[in-house]
């Protein structure tokens, strides 16, 4: 791709001139080529964000359910069967909870303890966004440890599941697997049902709200009320809005309905058909 | 610069273009597996937590 000065007509092919122009062409293909790079490289990153984090996430947030060793499997989304395989299991054929072990109250539920950072802890089942949908919460809200890498984060300083106070977590809208791509389609009474190794905890959404980023009320004990001693059990989902922008922030607020401890079948918010 | 890095490859033209197409190939892995996830996270267009900071 070298670029010849073709000789230009009248002037003097004097030594000390054409070296000159012809270092000029040189300088000016270089910056060329290197603007041109870096429109590739930036057309890249575009492909990147868009496309590939979420087989990047993805793969990742996988594994993390993968290894999660619950008595019930969180991949097998009861009703329709694992994930894996095409066939659903027959409604009749998955053990539901039985009413008698269901507590409607946050009082004697098992809370766990503080995790460490990026540990996945339990499993978030949204029937709304299918009976398959799935995906593993870990703990804190970093972006590259645990955000961009194992999807749903746990706001370090807020409650554990089932715990009186405001569980809250965050997870991508778009890309990196976007857990909470279709936040928006929530309506009040579905069921948000977080799985731990210890109990099922089967909350309600009450409300949503869209808020400035920097509306951290949205995570305070009592949801949207700083400063207030909480007595139930919330649950809080924040995303970004609009869709591929990070000018708001998407809030989802929920209560816990009930709680029951796990070997003992699935809830039946999460079995098709159930 | 791209004219100087063909002209400086060994062999004849299929394998210059091999060597390219395998280069092009590793460039691409770096960025997407290393490079844009780093480069990413220091980016705020991609928000979902509320802070005060």
């Amino acid at each position: 791709m070298t670029l010849q000065s073709p000789p230009e007509p009248g002037l003097d092919a004097s030594p000390t001139a054409r070296p000159t122009r012809r270092s000029i062409d040189h300088v000016l293909m270089l910056v060329g080529e290197i603007l041109i790079t870096a429109g590739v490289i930036l057309g890249l990153f575009v492909v990147w964000q868009l496309f590939y984090t979420d087989v990047q996430s993805g793969r990742t947030q996988s594994a993390a359910l993968d290894e999660l060793t619950f008595p019930e499997m969180p991949r097998v989304a009861a009703g329709t069967g694992t994930v894996d395989t095409a066939e659903p299991a027959a409604p009749e054929l998955v053990e539901l909870i039985p009413d008698e072990l269901k507590v409607y109250s946050p009082a004697g539920a098992p809370v766990l303890g503080k995790q460490s950072e990026a540990t996945t802890f339990g499993a978030l089942h949204v029937p709304r966004w299918g009976y398959d949908y799935v995906k593993p919460i870990s703990e804190g809200t970093s972006r590259a440890r645990v955000l961009d890498a194992l999807g749903i984060g746990h706001y370090s300083d807020t409650a554990m599941p089932g715990d009186v106070g405001n569980f809250s977590i965050a997870g991508h809208r778009t890309t990196y697997g976007k857990p909470f791509t279709d936040i928006q389609t929530l309506e009040m009474g579905d069921a948000l049902v977080v799985q731990t190794d210890s109990a099922w905890y089967v909350y309600r959404v009450t409300s949503a709200e869209i808020v400035q980023p920097s509306y951290i009320a949205a995570i305070a004990p009592t949801p949207d009320q700083p400063g207030v001693a909480p007595t139930v059990a919330s649950i809080t989902l924040t995303t970004c809005h609009p869709r591929y922008s990070a000018a708001q922030r998407y809030i989802v607020h929920g209560e816990l309905e009930y709680w029951a401890p796990t070997g003992h079948g699935y809830p039946s918010e999460i079995v098709e058909g159930a | 610069m791209y004219g100087w890095i063909w002209s400086h490859l060994p062999g004849p033209i299929w394998a210059r273009a091999i060597i390219a197409v395998l280069a092009l190939a590793i460039v691409v892995l770096v960025l997407f597996e290393w490079v844009f996830p780093g480069v990413s996270a220091l980016l705020p267009f991609q928000e979902q937590t509320v802070t005060d900071a």
